[in-house]
């Protein structure tokens, strides 16, 4: 090969295969994407209706007025997408890893950090996808964003979706083998998703539990959902930009280090 | 860019926990060379091949692809280096082509630039006709074959092939070899073969013989028979017996 390859246009090369693999592997899961679609629809058509009769909610930054339960959930169901889609590209590493695709994906001449950071982004333009589909259908169950939230979401969800992404790289890097993956959806998907503002809104648990609220506030995935929401209305939530920032380089560098081979946990593997 | 030493090994040793996987191993390949790397399963051949890609960092010692030390200048090492695999690394649901051309974009190749390697790469291993069929549906030797392409897109100057031919069929196991030893004499490549099967091995080759982590002979292969037959020598100078070696 030609070292002089090895250059910026080289990478942009091998950056765009990467994503173009991730979405021609998606392309041929079909049940993968309506897997991934249908779920936060039973929420919102099922769990969310049926909360709808007991409870609306006073306005409350972002929202100006009160607001009906599917309204509230919609944007934690666009993170529980990522969250699902970040564990689930951690699984195919695992998987990867065991039947052999993961050294050819390493052996490539590039720095492992951008091509672990190459493979994150290509599952993030996946979620982001599928992210869309599922705004697009709940539209038409009167979640009506402002249209220019649709555009200003896109960042929030390119960076939470990062930011689960490389939760999901670092866990891959630790778990060992394929079986024991069912195990890290239980313990990381469900305390993520449900210890979250994904369902209900931290004041509203601070008046039952403040201890709950606490835990709620610990909770990264809480300020994914913050992101989205916000970002969804046309605002920013600078605090949840930062926590989330922070945690994805957080996480990426975590994962960075496990998969290096001088000092990660993959050498010490057979 | 030539380079007469494809690979230079220098006093490598590599453990798991307490387990020494690799004691001071050195060994060369050179352009145009066929070598042979001899051990039975858990001689430490895999772990070496791990090293060498930089899949585990070596600590001690040295390796140089072209010059290149793996740890110090990864890139330009892996850059000149084609690899199979023990296991199967091509993706099963998308085609040979499709994985051609990712593997083309993993060094920087474009993608029509990949498919007109690809198809050349192909042809020279006898499978341009399967090359839009799904991978799932080829035989063990042609996926075999379609990865040897797919190690030889980036026009590596050594290539390492780990067990290539283990749960072959005896055609498919010649094809293989054969494929292999066309490259070497026609396109000058160096080659690091591991595997236990000694009929893969002719009497010119190099061979290595590794065993339990450490090389305990290296030379022609003819040299190392010494008038006995290339897995008489072995057993010799291993210990192993005929039962352990056959499973």
């Amino acid at each position: 090969m030609s070292l002089e390859r090895l250059n910026w246009k080289g990478r942009l090369t091998c950056f765009c295969g990467i994503v173009w693999r991730e979405a021609l592997r998606f392309a041929k899961q079909r049940e993968r994407f309506l897997s991934a679609l249908v779920r936060p629809l039973v929420w919102l058509f099922l769990f969310a209706a049926g909360m709808r009769t007991v409870q609306g909610f006073p306005p409350d930054p972002p929202y100006q007025t009160w607001i009906s339960y599917e309204i509230y959930v919609a944007p934690g169901l666009c993170a529980m997408i990522q969250l699902f889609n970040g564990l689930q590209s951690s699984l195919s590493m695992v998987y990867d890893r065991e039947t052999g695709a993961m050294r050819t994906l390493l052996v490539s001449p590039y720095p492992r950090w951008f091509l672990l950071s190459s493979k994150l982004m290509a599952g993030v333009a996946v979620s982001v996808v599928q992210v869309y589909a599922f705004l697009l259908i709940a539209y038409f169950w009167e979640i009506e964003p402002p249209l220019i939230g649709y555009l200003l979401v896109l960042p929030a969800l390119i960076l939470s979706g990062m930011m689960l992404g490389a939760l999901g790289l670092f866990l891959s890097s630790a778990i060992k083998q394929l079986e024991n993956f069912a195990g890290v959806m239980n313990f990381v998907i469900f305390p993520m998703f449900f210890a979250s503002t994904a369902l209900y809104p931290l004041w509203r648990v601070e008046e039952n539990s403040p201890y709950v609220a606490d835990i709620l506030r610990y909770n990264p995935f809480t300020y994914c959902v913050e992101l989205i929401r916000f970002a969804l209305y046309a605002q920013v939530n600078w605090t949840a930009l930062a926590v989330v920032a922070g945690t994805t380089v957080l996480f990426l560098g975590a994962a960075i280090y496990a998969y290096d081979p001088s000092k990660g946990m993959i050498g010490r593997k057979r | 860019m030539a380079c007469s030493k494809c690979l230079g090994i220098t006093g490598v040793s590599h453990t798991f926990g307490k387990t020494k996987a690799l004691q001071d191993v050195s060994l060369d390949v050179a352009e145009g060379r066929f070598v042979a790397l001899l051990g039975v399963n858990g001689a430490g051949k895999t772990t070496l091949f791990s090293l060498i890609t930089r899949l585990y960092d070596n600590i001690s010692g040295s390796i140089e692809v072209c010059g290149h030390d793996v740890r110090r200048e990864a890139g330009p090492a892996l850059a000149q280096l084609g690899v199979v695999f023990q296991s199967r690394s091509l993706d099963m649901s998308l085609t040979v082509r499709q994985n051609i051309r990712y593997h083309g974009a993993l060094h920087g190749i474009g993608r029509r630039e990949a498919l007109k390697r690809g198809d050349k790469a192909l042809e020279r291993v006898g499978l341009l006709d399967r090359a839009d069929a799904k991978v799932a549906t080829l035989s063990g030797g042609q996926i075999r074959r379609a990865e040897i392409a797919r190690a030889l897109l980036h026009d590596p100057k050594l290539l390492l092939l780990d067990e290539a031919t283990v749960g072959l069929d005896v055609q498919s196991r010649r094809d293989v070899v054969s494929t292999v030893r066309n490259l070497v004499t026609n396109q000058n490549v160096g080659v690091l073969w591991a595997t236990h099967l000694f009929d893969e091995v002719e009497p010119a080759d190099d061979v290595v013989v590794l065993h339990k982590g450490s090389v305990l002979a290296k030379g022609l292969a003819s040299d190392i028979a010494g008038g006995r037959t290339l897995s008489d020598a072995f057993l010799l100078l291993t210990g192993v017996s005929e039962t352990a070696l056959a499973s």
